[in-house]
């Protein structure tokens, strides 16, 4: 929010440098977003008096000597019409900084420095200035609009700064206001702040008026109180539209909001001042002489002022006459009754409306203004009231109608007169963990217009009608402490909690467990969004039916690849092993470890099932299926379990490189080598592999002891085997069959692979070496004899394998 | 004694012609192929020597044994220093003719890295971990209720607005804060309640700054006379172990519907050291994160008793303390597995 500096100072006495009050707003829970002079791009601008002006001939200039006070007497050309002698201008010296402008005089395009010039073969000393050159508008100072020389007042003295004269010394203040404290969305309210903070009085803006013997017969009447608790209705006779003072204008514009006639001038003024949205209708248009507030009918329609049509339902909120919808409540005022040059006489609104129901409806109808968003934050009925009045005092001030003695106050019943609260000083200071002396809460309190009553520990507050925020002990101890000043927080350790335990629990450690030991295995961390792209399942060709297809959508996503909460974590660990490759990294390994979310039903009814799971994906240079297997079986020997490899496919992967991987008889996850199509999608340049695990299904092995085993006491046997067989004979087939044959086993090794011709077609020839490992006694030769017998003759009448010649 | 004689003048030849041998051997491997074939007992011109023995008259063989072993001895040291000073030599040579360029790049040895997130967040948990804090991990999906009005944050508050949700159902969305597992714990434990809650939480921000899922970790303390004063105690802690010793820690006035008083906290700034710099804006101040003191209507709604008890909560942005502390210039880079920032850091 925008607070002009030069306006604050109406309310309070500030005596503190801009610098300082923005320390002291931060200090108490306002941070200035932003803080800048006015005329900030603007220096070394002061008065000039045109003492001498000759026309160049030829041309449309004019050679002058200008008085510059301190500065001397200056010889200028200068271009404008209206420059004449005896004048006074803003005058930029050398070295001065303005406003470019374009060749329109018009347009500002940038800042610029004087420097010495030569037009037309003349020196010219410096440059006489227009409003825009020097940031001035109409609105800020009368004539600066002019597509000519600003006129500096007579009373200007030559080389003084232009600055204080045009109010480019003022500065903005850019607040930060927090939810909690729609009070402060007005000038009037963050003086309220200002003049506590400082310790200064609060000065009240007038609110007097006279009403006239003027009366009409008019009613407002509110069916739909849950939305509007209070409707202030005032009726303003022998209106005159015209333009606003000065001063006014010049306020508006400083809080960028346009003047538009003096009587709209004073309901936005009234709202930047006390936060208090105001509505004008021009009462000739409103017929059936009444002022209805209510629910609008479904279908119902109403053109807001912008000219934007609106179909409206029972949610909505309208003003209407005796007749028909005249404004959208607390949005936008209707097209049909806007105020015009020729309203003579106004029905004045102030009304404080459900600020749920306005934050609805503006959503709903995407309609948004500077009233309906301070009704969405809240505004309180103690403000209603006083901004009518103040309105209704602007009125008179401008002079531009006369206040009648019709009016109306339709009002739910809620008090405007301060609330009172009793707390405990003890367990103020108790929120605290210090405390505040006794005097310096009551002088606090007494600062934010909190009235307190200090009885030993008792403490009564009377809250002011516009402080909603204020409920507990705790809202107490935070008005203390932010206006006492947090640097008085001293720091303690929790010296009265108890002692518990902490860290990660066996869960969490085991998924650090696994994350660590893939990073050990070469493979780096990666975090993935949680939401994915509908186009995902089609990039991993996965059918219509597929159960990946069940997923949750998002109501709101950001885009259409971000639209779904992912099934899989497949899609986005393929699509970043294709990013890495773009990016010129052709080899590395990733894994993430994150949520899928399975639901149980669509839409949502219940929690769907958050399930933690394992990607892993290599690609590139010395990378294969087998590596990739490798990680996965880092996860197995992390957990101290062992994963068994089946054979599989996947609509995503190679047909011929896809196992299913299985732990004690549950399949776990998958991993395979992507296939070229999708490689070829994405542009990769070289193969990628990806593997699945799914986490939960194995925090049952969380925490398995771990035992030592002791070294063997005797000599440990290892033979070698080199096996002929079938090509479709497994590795794993041999090997679990191996196992089977002999307890004595402790490890079996696949240590060769070969086909050739001289094996015999479709034959190929793995070769294992074989540990036996003693238990009780030492082997004699011929024990491993018959263990080697055993296993030849398994081997042989299972799976027809022989000892290679 | 006239085989005596003999044997010695042929010894004596022996022994010239070993040396004269000798001076064309330069090479250990020849010093020990000239040693074997002197010492051969068949040929050998020394070995030899005692096949001879059978020739000796009795009297003369102690005599003949102790001429043939020394000059047995003799030839043996000749040859042991002779191939010591090799040796010597043709080590030298290969450590010479082995030196490399130890400029040259490393061997790389494959190691992965754990996210720049995972490792600050085991950083925090170690430090509150060791204060005695669990840690409780949340839903990323959550209802309304949880993520919001138990907080204190009724429907259509502007509060509400501070947050843009995203939205499952009616009912569901995706947790806009990790504060929406306080709730969980709060209703499922009685105090004393100490506990961090990290995790992915999501906004329906994406520009140069904000991304749609970040990271948070919740902090929660719920005991008998909790203050604030103990808030700034612990995140003291905290933000000297997370950025240095020499950090300090200011409290300043916000808002948050589920904590009263609310506060933000920075720190000074660990660049410029409060000096002010281009990190924090001139200002000597990094905000870091939010806090407060638990709203005693959101402990109430818990069930717990907010005469007895009190509690400090706390929100950090663990993508933020990341970027800050590692100088990571973009959120968005975090969430792209781009192996040239994953392979990074490693604190």
């Amino acid at each position: 929010m925008l607070v002009p500096l030069s306006w604050l100072k109406d309310y309070v006495d500030i005596d503190v440098t801009p610098d300082v009050l923005e320390e002291k707003l931060f200090s108490c829970g306002f941070e200035v977003e932003e803080k800048y002079e006015v005329g900030k791009d603007i220096s070394n601008v002061v008065v000039g008096e045109v003492k001498t002006c000759e026309p160049i001939e030829g041309t449309h200039l004019h050679l002058c000597t200008v008085d510059a006070g301190e500065h001397g007497l200056l010889q200028i050309c200068c271009g404008a019409d209206n420059v004449a002698a005896g004048g006074k201008y803003p005058l930029a010296l050398i070295g001065a900084q303005v406003y470019a402008t374009a060749k329109d005089h018009v347009t500002v395009e940038g800042v610029m420095t004087i420097g010495q010039g030569k037009l037309r073969g003349y020196d010219s000393y410096g440059m006489l200035c227009s409003g825009v050159e020097i940031g001035v508008t109409e609105d800020m100072f009368p004539g600066a609009g002019y597509n000519g020389l600003l006129v500096l007042p007579d009373d200007a003295v030559p080389g003084a700064d232009v600055k204080p004269i045009l109010g480019l010394d003022d500065y903005i203040f850019d607040v930060s206001i927090t939810a909690n404290r729609p009070d402060c969305q007005s000038i009037f309210g963050i003086a309220r702040e200002v003049a506590a903070v400082l310790g200064k009085e609060i000065k009240e803006p007038a609110l007097d008026y006279t009403e006239s013997d003027v009366a009409i017969d008019f009613n407002i009447r509110v069916s739909a109180p849950d939305l509007c608790p209070r409707y202030i209705g005032h009726y303003v006779s022998d209106v005159t539209i015209g333009e606003s003072p000065l001063w006014m204008k010049r306020r508006l514009a400083l809080v960028g909001c346009s003047a538009i006639s003096n009587v709209v001038d004073i309901t936005n003024y009234v709202l930047y001042e006390l936060g208090q949205p105001m509505h004008a209708f021009d009462y000739s248009y409103l017929e059936g002489g009444e002022i209805h507030v209510r629910r609008a009918e479904n279908g119902e329609k109403i053109v807001t002022l912008d000219e934007k049509e609106f179909s409206l339902t029972s949610d909505n909120l309208v003003i209407c006459d005796g007749v028909k919808p005249v404004a959208l409540a607390g949005i936008m005022g209707g097209l049909n009754s806007e105020i015009l040059d020729s309203t003579n006489a106004v029905m004045f609104e102030a009304a404080k409306f459900a600020h749920d129901n306005i934050r609805k409806s503006s959503k709903a109808l995407g309609q948004v203004s500077d009233s309906s968003m301070r009704f969405s934050k809240g505004v309180d009925e103690y403000t209603t009231v006083m901004a009518m009045k103040r309105a209704l005092h602007l009125i008179e001030e401008l002079g531009c109608g006369k206040v009648s003695k019709t009016a109306f106050d339709v009002n739910t019943g809620n008090s405007i007169e301060p609330r009172k609260l009793t707390v405990s000083v003890a367990r103020v200071n108790g929120v605290l963990g210090i405390t505040v002396p006794d005097e310096d809460i009551v002088r606090i309190l007494t600062g934010l217009n909190f009235a307190p009553e200090l009885n030993g520990d008792e403490l009564t507050i009377y809250i002011p009608g516009y402080r909603v925020d204020m409920e507990s002990y705790q809202d107490v101890a935070e008005e203390v402490i932010r206006m006492y000043g947090y640097d008085h927080i001293t720091p303690t350790f929790i010296p009265t909690a108890k002692v518990t335990s902490g860290g990660y629990n066996l869960k969490q450690r085991s998924e650090l467990k696994i994350k660590n030991a893939l990073c050990a295995a070469g493979a780096s961390e990666g975090v993935h969004y949680s939401f994915f792209s509908p186009s995902d399942f089609d990039l991993l060709r996965l059918p219509e039916d597929a159960p990946e297809r069940f997923a949750i959508k998002l109501m709101n996503p950001i885009n259409f690849d971000l639209s779904l909460m992912r099934t899989t974590l497949a899609p986005q660990m393929i699509k970043a092993i294709a990013r890495n490759q773009k990016n010129g990294i052709l080899t590395g390994r990733i894994y993430e470890m994150g949520n899928k979310f399975l639901p149980k039903s669509l839409p949502l009814t219940e929690y769907p099932d958050e399930r933690e799971t394992i990607s892993i994906g290599v690609f590139g240079d010395g990378e294969d299926f087998y590596t990739l297997k490798g990680l996965v079986d880092v996860i197995a020997s992390a957990l101290d379990i062992k994963f068994d490899y089946e054979k599989s496919s996947k609509t995503f992967l190679h047909p011929g490189r896809t196992a299913k991987v299985i732990c004690d008889g549950v399949e776990v996850g998958y991993l395979g080598q992507v296939l070229y199509e999708i490689c070829d999608e994405l542009d990769m340049r070289v193969p990628a592999y990806v593997a699945e695990i799914d986490l939960r299904a194995l925090t049952k092995y969380y925490g398995k002891d771990r035992k030592f085993i002791p070294l063997p006491k005797y000599l440990e046997e290892k033979r070698d085997f080199c096996f002929v067989m079938d090509k479709s004979v497994t590795c794993s087939t041999v090997e679990k069959e191996i196992e089977a044959s002999c307890d004595y086993i402790t490890k079996i090794e696949l240590f060769d692979i070969y086909e050739g011709a001289q094996l015999g077609e479709n034959k190929k020839s793995l070769a294992f070496s074989v540990v036996f490992t003693p238990k009780d006694e030492e082997f004699k030769p011929e024990v491993i004899d018959g263990f080697v017998s055993t296993i030849l003759k398994n081997l042989e009448e299972k799976y027809g394998i022989t000892l290679r010649a | 004694m006239a085989e005596l004689s003999e044997l010695s003048e042929k010894l004596s030849a022996i022994k010239s012609q070993i040396e004269a041998d000798l001076t064309g051997i330069t090479s250990s491997k020849g010093i020990f192929e000239y040693k074997k074939s002197v010492m051969d007992s068949k040929e050998g011109k020394i070995g030899s020597l005692m096949k001879e023995m059978g020739k000796i008259p009795k009297e003369q063989k102690a005599e003949y044994g102790k001429m043939v072993n020394e000059i047995r001895n003799w030839a043996t040291e000749k040859f042991d220093a002779l191939d010591a000073e090799f040796k010597a030599a043709e080590q030298k040579a290969r450590y010479e003719a082995e030196a490399i360029d130890v400029t040259l790049p490393s061997k790389k040895l494959k190691k992965g890295y754990l996210h720049p997130n995972t490792q600050v967040r085991n950083q925090i948990v170690d430090i509150f971990g060791s204060m005695g804090f669990s840690v409780y991990e949340g839903n990323e999906i959550e209802t309304d209720h949880y993520n919001f009005t138990a907080l204190n944050i009724p429907k259509d508050h502007p509060s509400r607005d501070m947050q843009d949700t995203f939205y499952l159902s009616p009912e569901f969305l995706l947790r806009t804060q990790t504060s929406a597992g306080q709730v969980h714990v709060m209703e499922s434990q009685q105090p004393p309640i100490k506990i961090i809650s990290p995790g992915k939480v999501f906004r329906s921000d994406d520009d140069a700054t904000h991304s749609p899922m970040f990271s948070q970790m919740e902090g929660l303390v719920v005991d008998e006379g909790i203050t604030l004063c103990d808030l700034q105690g612990m995140l003291d802690v905290f933000v000297k172990k997370i950025f240095g010793e020499e950090t300090r820690t200011r409290l300043r006035p916000s808002y948050f519907p589920f904590t009263e008083p609310s506060v933000e906290v920075d720190v000074s700034c660990f660049q410029c050291g409060g000096k002010g710099c281009k990190l924090c804006k001139g200002t000597g101040w990094i905000e870091v994160l939010g806090a407060g003191v638990v709203n005693k209507k959101v402990l109430e709604g818990c069930g717990i008793d907010s005469d007895k008890y009190s509690g400090l909560a706390f929100g950090i942005g663990i993508d933020r303390i990341a970027m800050l502390k590692y100088g990571i210039n973009n959120i968005k880079l975090l969430f792209e597995s781009d192996l040239r920032v994953l392979e990074q850091i490693d604190d």
